[in-house]
């Protein structure tokens, strides 16, 4: 039978609609969450978004190559290194040019670097969503570390637009290799304290253990990538599919698990942290030496359609760019990781409670510039 | 050593010698309010101080430390900053009981206060049934906070008005059993004759393993029953913003959240009172030079540095653990706390049948 206006509005009187965000501590960022609640159950869940839509993908059409390149560190700012690489790398192969082995290891370091500094928040504020407040500080303390190797390195601790097209803005810091060193031989020694504090604890267990299922053809359905769609057994990782970088020259091992509840993709976080520390140590001690940046004439694409993917810290960041062979392209597209990882909550949230929908939300690991753009 | 009573009868003999008994009784009355309310609002605010410190030093921070020595003056600066804030009245929402209902948490606290020993004699009332009362009086909080959530006229207040019902409903009942196995040993609901009747040993100490389990499960219970974090199901943060209390501001805010910690000290000095033996010092057989300064420290440090104790542990929780989800937490009540309750009660029941303890 048809759904007419009348009973629309009668639905709309007998549910019970609340509105979770666009202000709210757990959806982290301006995104609105439409609830409909049974008691404390959750009857489905709609994700709106657009709240801080700025039309990146077109301003980047009136920018030059270089230039767009600082527009990518303001979608996914928790991954703005690996970001710029992703449109580094897809610039570098429309032009059919190759960087030097130096800023292929430093671009490297760099996206491990910023992996681990991402999941360290990541794991802060899901012990936060939780109720756990003090996962935040642990969280926070350890990713300090990390900016700061930044901050020496690129002059910059969040947006750094360090990668560009043809190579790296400038040498990074003479101390760089010996402070990368020691940050992976002080967080092997705090990531332990992470998994006492959260991971062993009963009420995290049960909180997270069969909460949110996600089967492995579910994500590839809607195109879950990262840690969220490996904790459902989903082989995604294109540091193994498609190496890109310096990920050929080293080994890498990609962490899946086939749970596909939230606290398997609680879990690939935390080992992936650990991942990348032993994909730094392979890189950092064997950094050659070489130019940084490539000797071109123009920096700019010839005419056609070129693509390139990356690992984000969330999952699969393509960057699609059409060039008419002008210094800007003439259509830019990104196939950002957190725009597909969203629209699954509603299938995973769908019949738990709303206590449950902030844990799946979390595990989820949203960054909602990047859902926007 | 450190008896109150002779400054308290000399008070009232004052009192009666010069007033008649009607003015006699007001005056009593007023000082004893006055008194109260200065103990309470002190106590609320340095448990503020304490808890903000507390989970600083859990968290790598440093707290509040700008506001006089150590920050010992900012709760007293952020209560000024309170009282000064406007208070929001909301359209539509139901003013009467919208106004009400901070009070009736309040009161319901403050009424708890009176009959809680803090030192030898020193006791605003001393009643026979002291433990029934406490568990009849706190458990009147709740119904400012169901009305509070349910005035708001918020969806996410009633939420949290919900579930914290829900929530003291049920632990209400593991508190007074855990009380009860305690009354069971002591033979008796007076505060001051369980404190008499620990004077050889405190109950969590000579009531065996069965005392010891009564302790944990009151001291899980507690937690719950002040909502407080792992149980902060009311206000889950994260989940509700801030449950029942989303629409309060400036000192109606600050009566529900004054309420909390002074509920999280009730808890605690009930605790001391029934399980450690309240204002008694610390003894150990045999040792009389020990035993000794142990006297000469007064009764009114030692119930508040057992309290102190057991806030502490109360705050550990609070700053470790995640929080429970709905349905776990009323399994936590319904199917493990109240049959280990159960059975424990059995167990103290014989054993204090047989005189097996100490």
């Amino acid at each position: 039978m048809e759904e007419t206006l009348m009973d629309i509005e009668l639905k709309e009187k007998e549910e019970y609609i609340i509105n979770m965000g666009p202000q709210h501590p757990s959806t982290h960022g301006v995104l609105r969450f439409e609830l409909c609640l049974l008691g404390e159950q959750v009857k489905y869940v709609i994700p709106h978004c657009g709240y801080i839509h700025r039309g990146i993908e077109k301003m980047c059409e009136h920018l030059t190559y270089p230039q767009l390149v600082h527009l990518t560190d303001r979608m996914d700012y928790l991954s703005a290194h690996i970001n710029n690489e992703a449109v580094a790398l897809c610039v570098e192969k429309s032009m059919n040019v190759e960087v030097s082995d130096r800023v292929k290891y430093i671009r490297t370091i760099l996206s491990e670097l910023t992996r681990i500094a991402s999941h360290q928040l990541w794991w802060s504020a899901f012990g936060m969503d939780l109720g756990a407040l003090t996962t935040f500080f642990y969280g926070l303390r350890d990713r300090e570390k990390i900016l700061d190797i930044f901050e020496e390195s690129t002059g910059s601790r969040l947006t750094q637009s360090f990668i560009t097209p043809g190579g790296l803005m400038g040498d990074v810091h003479p101390n760089f290799q010996k402070r990368v060193a020691e940050f992976i031989k002080y967080f092997r020694k705090k990531l332990p304290e992470y998994d006492q504090l959260l991971t062993g604890n009963v009420i995290f267990r049960e909180r997270t253990k069969g909460i949110g299922i996600m089967s492995k053809e579910d994500a590839i359905d809607y195109g879950v990538t990262g840690p969220s769609g490996r904790g459902s057994g989903f082989h995604c990782d294109i540091r193994k599919i498609e190496p890109y970088s310096a990920y050929p020259f080293v080994e890498v091992n990609e962490v899946t698990l086939t749970e596909g509840d939230t606290y398997a993709r609680y879990l690939v976080r935390i080992k992936e942290m650990w991942e990348s520390l032993n994909i730094l140590e392979q890189l950092v001690d064997n950094v050659p030496a070489g130019p940084i940046m490539l000797e071109l004439k123009a920096i700019k694409a010839p005419k056609g359609e070129y693509y390139q993917r990356v690992e984000t810290a969330r999952g699969e960041l393509g960057v699609y760019i059409v060039s008419d062979g002008g210094p800007s392209p003439a259509r830019m597209k990104f196939r950002s990781p957190n725009f597909s990882n969203l629209f699954i909550i509603n299938k995973l949230a769908a019949g738990h409670k709303i206590a449950d929908l902030v844990a799946i939300s979390g595990s989820l690991d949203l960054v909602i510039p990047d859902i926007d753009r | 050593m450190y008896d109150f009573a002779p400054l308290i009868d000399s008070i009232t003999s004052y009192l009666n010698t010069n007033f008649s008994p009607f003015w006699a009784g007001l005056l009593a009355m007023v000082m004893l309010g006055l008194v109260l309310l200065l103990i309470y609002a002190v106590l609320g605010l340095y448990l503020v101080y304490a808890e903000r410190k507390i989970c600083a030093r859990m968290q790598n921070r440093m707290g509040p430390n700008r506001v006089g020595p150590m920050g010992l003056f900012q709760t007293i600066a952020d209560l000024i900053k309170l009282l000064l804030k406007e208070l929001i009245f909301i359209r539509n929402a139901d003013n009467f009981l919208f106004n009400i209902a901070p009070f009736i948490v309040i009161v319901a606290s403050i009424m708890a206060i009176g009959s809680i020993p803090f030192g030898k004699g020193l006791q605003a009332i001393d009643l026979n049934i002291g433990v029934l009362y406490i568990l009849a009086i706190s458990s009147m909080g709740v119904i400012g906070i169901l009305i509070a959530g349910w005035a708001s006229n918020s969806k996410y207040s009633v939420i949290g008005a919900m579930r914290s019902g829900a929530q003291v409903i049920s632990y209400e009942l593991s508190v007074g059993l855990a009380l009860l196995c305690i009354i069971t040993y002591a033979g008796t609901m007076q505060f001051s004759e369980i404190i008499a009747s620990q004077q050889n040993g405190w109950w969590i100490f000579k009531g065996h393993l069965p005392a010891m389990i009564a302790f944990a499960v009151y001291l899980v219970a507690g937690t719950a029953e002040t909502n407080r974090g792992p149980f902060d199901l009311a206000e889950a943060e994260s989940e509700l913003t801030a449950g029942f209390h989303t629409e309060y501001s400036g000192i109606k805010f600050a009566f529900f959240f004054l309420a909390e910690y002074m509920n999280m000290f009730i808890i605690a000095a009930v605790a001391t009172t029934l399980f450690l033996g309240g204002w008694l010092p610390f003894h150990l057989f045999q040792w009389q030079g020990f035993n000794q300064v142990m006297d000469f420290i007064p009764p009114v440090f030692w119930f508040f540095g057992k309290t102190a104790f057991v806030i502490y542990l109360m705050m550990w929780f609070k700053w470790t653990f995640p929080r429970l989800r709905i349905d776990q937490l009323l399994a936590l009540e319904w199917k493990y706390l109240l049959p280990i309750n159960l059975m424990n009660l059995i167990l103290i029941s014989f054993l204090t049948l047989m005189q097996w303890h100490f």
